[in-house]
């Protein structure tokens, strides 16, 4: 609920937190303080239940048995049974247990933006771009008639893109080789993939997006095979030699259905 | 044809990846080439092609103009508030299409132009995906600051202070 007497600002601010930056772009009509205090005081939360760097953290607990699933917050209950579903939604590529032990960090950070973009909405936030580390989670429009454009770096080539996202309504993960804090292993091998440098997805909702992202590096070179038969969503990848593909390529020219999410190369 | 052109994409940008801003010299200003100049302003997409490249890539691929390794130049006139204008040019950089040089001009901390220095092929053939690689590659070359976008997913080891201090400096850009 907004109150008449709340204050609402457009900002741009700068959270630290999982080790990483949260860039927060909120445009007109913007939050009050206190609504963005709580988006704030959610990362940290998340952050201090499903690091897997902190060894009194519900997961950390969760996982090595001191406390059961029924002892943890309901939002570890929703997060594993949501990795639960994407594992089978992704062949296995992706799995909450990758490397063996219980570790959902390939969809946290993604599904944290997520919800943070949700409470933003909720307190009236109608245009806005979050960034935590490379995954992104935008509503809205940055400006009347213009959508959102994030750019994809290049993993090889430093200080290029490789690409822009473009779309309203747009979710951007990039997984890969360089990606900070995390190291992804093919779950079927224990394995780290080595024939890709990134694969960059774009959807709507960041939670599966980013979890897509982490499954189709996983998979190499079957991730195009894999891309090609999602609906809703685009990918752009670049393999270890440099080389890029993409899904529906798009050019600068308006389509019909402008309101999907793209990328343009 | 697309595949052709990524190779020379990914050649030349191989080229200007290696590029830096720090040193100052002297070469000569080679113009008649495509370039793309950037609008300083903030808003919109600030790239206009200029220039035809059939002309260049037309000559033979003889002594070159300029110097064969990695050279910096002096500033030209100063923009107005001080800045120097220092332009650094890549390597030359032999394709299976030709040769190709390409000059970097930064003006304060900002790029302000990216210009090919030499465009050469060795046939017709060549010619024309030079003809047709060079506005594609502008376009990659040239990074966020002009590409009007509003942020930045994924990052390397390697770039990840600079998209820090990009992403930063879009932050700081709308701080109020």
């Amino acid at each position: 609920m907004i109150s008449p007497t709340d204050v609402q600002l457009p900002l741009r601010r700068v959270e630290h937190c999982m080790g990483t930056a949260f860039s927060f772009d909120i445009r007109s009509p913007g939050v009050s303080p206190q609504s963005f205090a709580a988006v704030q005081a959610w990362l940290h939360w998340v952050d201090n239940t499903f690091s897997t760097y902190r060894p009194d953290s519900q997961i950390i607990r969760l996982a090595d048995g001191s406390i059961t699933l029924d002892q943890c917050a309901p939002e570890v209950r929703e997060v594993l049974d949501r990795c639960t579903a994407l594992e089978a939604e992704t062949a296995g590529y992706f799995s909450a247990r990758a490397a063996g032990a219980l570790d959902p960090s390939g969809l946290v950070k993604g599904w944290a933006i997520e919800q943070a973009s949700r409470m933003l909405v909720e307190r009236g936030s109608s245009n806005h771009c979050v960034n935590g580390g490379g995954d992104v989670q935008c509503v809205g429009r940055p400006e009347a008639g213009a959508q959102w454009r994030i750019g994809i770096a290049h993993p090889l080539r430093p200080s290029q893109l490789a690409g822009v996202a473009v779309g309203s309504h747009l979710a951007v993960a990039t997984s890969g080789t360089a990606e900070r804090g995390s190291h992804i292993v093919d779950p079927h091998t224990g394995a780290a993939p080595t024939a890709l440098a990134s694969v960059t997805i774009v959807g709507r909702d960041l939670a599966t997006t980013d979890a897509y992202a982490t499954a189709a590096f996983a998979m190499g070179t079957r991730a195009r095979e894999w891309v090609e038969t999602l609906d809703g969503f685009s990918a752009l990848i670049v393999h270890a030699d440099g080389t890029e593909w993409a899904t529906h390529d798009g050019d600068d020219a308006a389509t019909t259905d402008g309101e999907r999410p793209r990328v343009l190369r | 044809m697309k595949r052709v052109i990524l190779s020379v994409i990914g050649t030349v940008a191989g080229v200007v990846a290696l590029l830096s801003f720090k040193t100052e010299g002297q070469v000569a200003n080679i113009g008649g080439l495509p370039s793309a100049g950037l609008a300083r302003a903030s808003s919109g997409p600030g790239v206009t092609a200029s220039g035809s490249p059939t002309d260049a890539s037309r000559s033979a691929a003889g002594a070159s103009r300029s110097a064969a390794g990695p050279t910096s130049s002096s500033s030209s006139a100063p923009v107005s508030g001080g800045s120097p204008t220092i332009a650094f040019t890549g390597a030359a950089e032999q394709t299976r299409y030709g040769v190709v040089q390409v000059k970097i001009t930064v003006t304060g901390k900002t790029i302000t132009n990216v210009a090919f220095v030499r465009l050469e092929a060795f046939d017709d053939h060549s010619a024309r995906i030079n003809s047709e690689a060079a506005p594609i590659l502008l376009h990659e070359t040239l990074t966020a600051q002009s590409a009007h976008i509003d942020s930045v997913s994924g990052a390397s080891y390697t770039s990840q202070g600079y998209l820090e201090s990009l992403q930063s400096a879009l932050d700081a850009a709308g701080l109020q």
